[in-house]
């Protein structure tokens, strides 16, 4: 663990120097600034700053997390040419690029809700989506060196990056409604639970319209989340799921990485 | 002592290193030396354990090569290519690295005034050029003092003053009786620098022996000649 602190505290250094990360906090601080300005209803601007956090986090922080790990290369190798075990280097270089990007959205976001007094309005409601998009940061990032250690060239990388995005943001909701449209005839209603956890994208979002009690919005099958994610233990399950997110990509790119010729 | 037994290396099919059997004696400089893609990068990095093997083993001091990492304290190591976190400085890439290897014992202050590098030391790495880059590599493989010190093309990137420098510090280096070993495609700095020379072609070992032992042989004074005798037999 030793290890691990030396090489975070100076990832965390390279990585908050970056104009990413500066432009990434300045990014969310003004939207959720811009949204209090023009629009004087919580509720309405939760619902934008969700869209935004669901949409963009993921984006950034796939992209962000290709970047670093490919431009990081060299300087790994010279890493592990030091007396350093393979998985203390690979859990800083994680832990010192998801914790400064994650740390620069939490700011971003609550700084506006702090300016506008809005915090305590509705409490869960700011905790859940600040926890929503921290996870998020670390499930993608997680993502992203999986594409990284397994996949040598760099554009082929990226390329794979946003495809995995596109596919976990875009592509898999058009999925779902086409299967709901194909077997509507039959219960669909465990197998929707299921699509959902599969993709943590979709969890984050209906956990998040669950608790905002807009889930009468959704007809039958929200009913059906808001009594599987509405409850106490839905709610830990889909953040086990979140969490099951992080850690599946990260373990498994940990080992690859242990394999790893460079 | 460093000993390379029955060592091949494929990345997919292709097999880069074949049945390499090799002992590195210590306090001696050995060099790697070969045709591109002979296998030369592939066999230090096997060393350094950033390759892993297919088949065969390596021992450093009769320690195997694997999990165990504390072995590579004793190691210094220069890349063909050096590249640093951008927003950090060669100052704090050094003292990360001072505090990896645990260790207070660093001799900095001849490279960086020899190598003009003193004021280069504060700026972020995406301000600095390549050879400088190749500086603070060199200063990295010399610094913590260690007992084996591995070069892979060493003065490729650098101007001709620090190239001088840098082959003064290796005899310097020789003289402590450590042991060196390097690659390069430069044969007269081969010449002036190794006792020992390897000569890789398409994976294999082809040639084994002293520099003098190997001139004698083939009855040249230039190694280059040497070398490519060797070569053009291969190709009969």
């Amino acid at each position: 663990m030793k290890l691990v602190k030396k090489i975070l505290l100076y990832e965390v250094h390279n990585t908050i120097r970056s104009r990413w990360v500066i432009f990434y906090t300045f990014f969310f601080f003004l939207v959720g600034y811009a949204l209090f300005t023009f629009s004087g209803e919580v509720s309405k601007a939760y619902i934008s700053l969700m869209n935004i956090v669901l949409i963009i986090i993921p984006l950034i922080s796939v992209i962000f997390g290709s970047i670093y790990f490919y431009n990081s290369r060299e300087f790994i190798e010279m890493m592990l040419s030091q007396p350093i075990d393979r998985k203390s280097l690979f859990l800083g270089i994680f832990l010192g690029v998801a914790i400064p990007l994650s740390a620069g959205f939490a700011l971003g976001f609550s700084i506006p809700f702090l300016l506008f007094g809005k915090v305590t309005e509705q409490l869960t409601g700011f905790l859940l989506l600040l926890l929503l998009g921290m996870l998020l940061t670390f499930i993608f990032i997680a993502l992203s060196f999986l594409i990284s250690v397994k996949q040598d060239d760099k554009s082929k990388g990226l390329g794979l990056a946003i495809l995995i995005w596109l596919i976990l943001a875009v592509v898999y909701d058009g999925i779902v409604v086409m299967i709901i449209y194909f077997f509507q005839d039959y219960p669909l209603e465990n197998t929707m639970i299921i699509l959902s956890a599969t993709n943590p994208i979709d969890l984050g979002r209906i956990l998040f319209l669950m608790k905002f009690d807009i889930a009468a919005l959704m007809g039958y099958t929200g009913a059906v989340f808001q009594r599987f994610f509405g409850s106490s233990l839905g709610m830990i399950i889909s953040i086990s799921c979140l969490l099951i997110w992080v850690l599946l990509p990260f373990v498994l790119s940990s080992r690859f990485f242990n394999k790893k010729d460079f | 002592m460093i000993s390379v037994k029955k060592l091949d290396k494929k990345f997919g099919k292709n097999l880069v290193l074949k049945n390499v059997n090799l002992t590195i004696e210590p306090g001696k400089v050995t060099a790697i030396v070969g045709p591109n893609g002979s296998g030369k990068t592939t066999l230090i990095k096997s060393i350094l354990g950033l390759v892993r093997p297919t088949e065969g083993i390596i021992e450093v001091d009769g320690k195997l090569v694997g999990d165990d990492y504390l072995y590579r304290k004793r190691i210094g190591y220069m890349p063909q290519m050096a590249n640093y976190p951008e927003n950090l400085t060669g100052n704090e890439i050094l003292s990360l690295i001072k505090s990896v290897r645990n260790t207070e014992k660093v001799s900095a202050g001849k490279i960086l005034s020899s190598l003009k590098l003193e004021s280069q030391m504060d700026k972020g790495f995406k301000n600095l050029s390549g050879g400088t880059k190749q500086k603070i590599s060199v200063l990295i493989a010399f610094a913590f003092d260690p007992e084996i010190i591995i070069l892979d093309e060493p003065t490729a990137g650098l101007d001709p003053v620090s190239s001088s420098f840098f082959k003064d510090l290796v005899l310097m280096e020789k003289e402590k009786k450590k042991t060196i070993i390097l690659t390069s495609h430069l044969m007269n700095e081969v010449q002036e620098l190794s006792d020992e020379i390897v000569f890789l072609m398409e994976g294999e070992i082809r040639y084994k022996g002293t520099i003098n032992s190997l001139l004698e042989d083939k009855k040249e004074t230039r190694l280059e000649r040497a070398i490519a005798e060797i070569m053009s037999q291969d190709d009969r």
